[in-house]
């Protein structure tokens, strides 16, 4: 498990109140019981703890927890890179 | 149709449980204690404040709620939905009643304040995006509408707000529901969780919290004290409780309003005797011929500051006239604190508990009574309740003039 699939996991189980084994990749959002009202606290969470925006059309087509990390992990690719500070 | 009070709950600073609660009134224990607050972000070690105390619900474990309720939720909502939880579950009310036919009814003045404050802090101090749980945890209605999904209760369903008297105008409204029959029955009480540090600084500033602690109809009373938390009640028709044989607490006979029309900050005695009168007169539906006559006991606003418990006694007396020195008078705010929009149904079950068992809680912390209020009010330990006074009422005068009167008896099969 890469370091984004297991941060997004641990938000995951924490905001459901699951156990972190119970959520795989695979793992859909209708098994997890995430309503819309989820789906919308989860992303504004994703987008702090990754620094990135998530596009609404983007939001509407995520049904799995590996939409999510794949979504994640394309669009912190595609950030700015920013130099580093000394 | 007369109206039953058959369940009660409770989240206090003197008990989480209404048994907890009854034991520490008649006690005289207080939850007044130092600060203990986690004021994070407060910019100085020394809080500013001139006061050192107030009534923080304590052990307080909401963890049996469902996640997506906490997760959308602030304290104030909490409270509620922990209490109406109590009441439905003592009550057994839902399961002789429709849900579809009952009402919930709740006074939040104040809201989710520790919600809101913690997200301004954020966007004020580092321009922090706020989160969109801050929508929901803020809401004033967001106990009410807990309450009413978690039962699936769906007829009428509000929140009321009208400051210091939002629990006692959410209870004398869902009485005139059932009352009425608009509903078959209902849930009514007050929530509120108001001890956030930028409430406290306001309090504060508007130099009516006492530096000490709230000493109601004292001759040194020096202010009030704030509070939190909620009580709920389940409102039904007597005929039905005595019928299904659930234990019935007190009848709710009759309920008042008025507003001054003043000032924001101001009472005025004649508002106050006007609410008082209506719950009174209104009393008379319930067959009782000479309400006056028969009041035994007033649990007072008595906030415990100079104006208030002037103005409180001077409206006794206005509606009571000589015989205003023979009814029992007390508060228990000085057991609470002043839990804002919760206040009034906190006291509304006090003064239930007190019908139920025909005693008079003192007043605690007070000892020497304002000889010029000329008021019977209650001190030392609990007073027996004579049989032939079985009515009381809970009064809740609010800033802003707005006054609500409940009239109680104890039950009379």
């Amino acid at each position: 498990m890469n370091d984004v699939e297991a941060r997004i996991t641990d938000l995951i189980a924490k905001t459901k109140n699951l156990p972190p084994a119970t959520i795989g990749m695979d793992t859909t959002f209708d098994e997890l019981q995430i309503d819309s009202l989820d789906k919308i606290n989860l992303s504004f969470e994703v987008e702090e703890m990754f620094s990135i925006q998530i596009p609404d059309e983007s939001l509407h087509a995520l049904k799995s927890v590996g939409d999510v990390v794949r979504g994640v992990e394309k669009l912190i690719a595609a950030a700015p890179q920013h130099p580093a500070t000394t | 149709m007369r109206v039953a009070v058959t369940g009660l709950g409770c989240v206090t600073p003197i008990g989480n449980t209404i048994g907890a609660f009854r034991e520490a009134m008649y006690a005289g224990r207080s939850g007044i204690a130092p600060l203990e607050g986690n004021y994070r972000g407060a910019l100085s070690q020394d809080l500013g404040l001139r006061f050192t105390s107030t009534a923080m619900v304590r052990d307080f474990e909401p963890s049996g709620l469902p996640t997506s309720v906490l997760n959308s939720t602030d304290r104030s909502a909490q409270f509620g939905i922990v209490a109406a939880q109590q009441a439905i579950q003592q009550s057994d009310v839902l399961r002789r009643y429709d849900p579809a036919d009952m009402a919930v009814i709740t006074g939040c003045a104040c809201g989710g304040r520790a919600a809101d404050e913690e997200a301004s802090r954020e966007l004020y101090t580092r321009n922090a995006r706020v989160p969109p749980s801050v929508i929901l945890r803020t809401m004033a209605s967001s106990g009410v509408s807990y309450i009413a999904t978690l039962h699936g209760i769906t007829g009428p369903v509000l929140n009321l707000a009208t400051a210091c008297a939002s629990g006692t105008h959410a209870i004398g409204m869902a009485f005139q529901m059932v009352r009425s029959g608009m509903v078959s029955a209902a849930i009514a009480g007050g929530n509120e969780a108001p001890l956030t540090f930028g409430f406290l600084r306001a309090w504060d500033s508007m130099r009516v919290v006492s530096p000490t602690s709230c000493r109601p109809f004292s001759a040194d009373r020096d202010g009030m004290t704030l509070g939190e938390g909620a009580a709920m009640m389940v409102l039904e028709p007597l005929e039905d409780a005595l019928a299904r044989g659930v234990r019935v607490y007190a009848e709710v006979v009759g309920f008042g309003m008025s507003a001054d029309a003043h000032h924001i900050t101001q009472p005025q005695a004649s508002g106050a005797a006007l609410a008082m009168e209506r719950a009174l007169v209104d009393s008379r539906q319930a067959g009782i011929e000479d309400p006056k006559r028969e009041t035994g006991y007033i649990n007072a606003h008595g906030t415990g500051t100079l104006a208030n418990d002037a103005i409180e006694a001077h409206a006794i007396q206005i509606v009571f006239g000589e015989a205003a020195i023979r009814v029992p008078v007390g508060s228990t705010k000085s057991l609470t604190g002043h839990a804002i929009g919760a206040a009034g149904a906190i006291e509304a079950l006090a003064t239930v508990l007190s019908l139920d068992g025909q005693l008079l809680p003192q007043t605690a912390g007070v000892t020497n009574i304002d000889p010029a209020l000329n008021l019977d009010v209650l001190t030392g330990v609990p007073r027996n309740m004579p049989p032939d006074h079985p009515i009381a009422l809970s009064n809740s005068l609010a800033f802003g003039g707005l006054n609500a009167v409940l009239a109680f008896r104890r039950l009379i099969p």
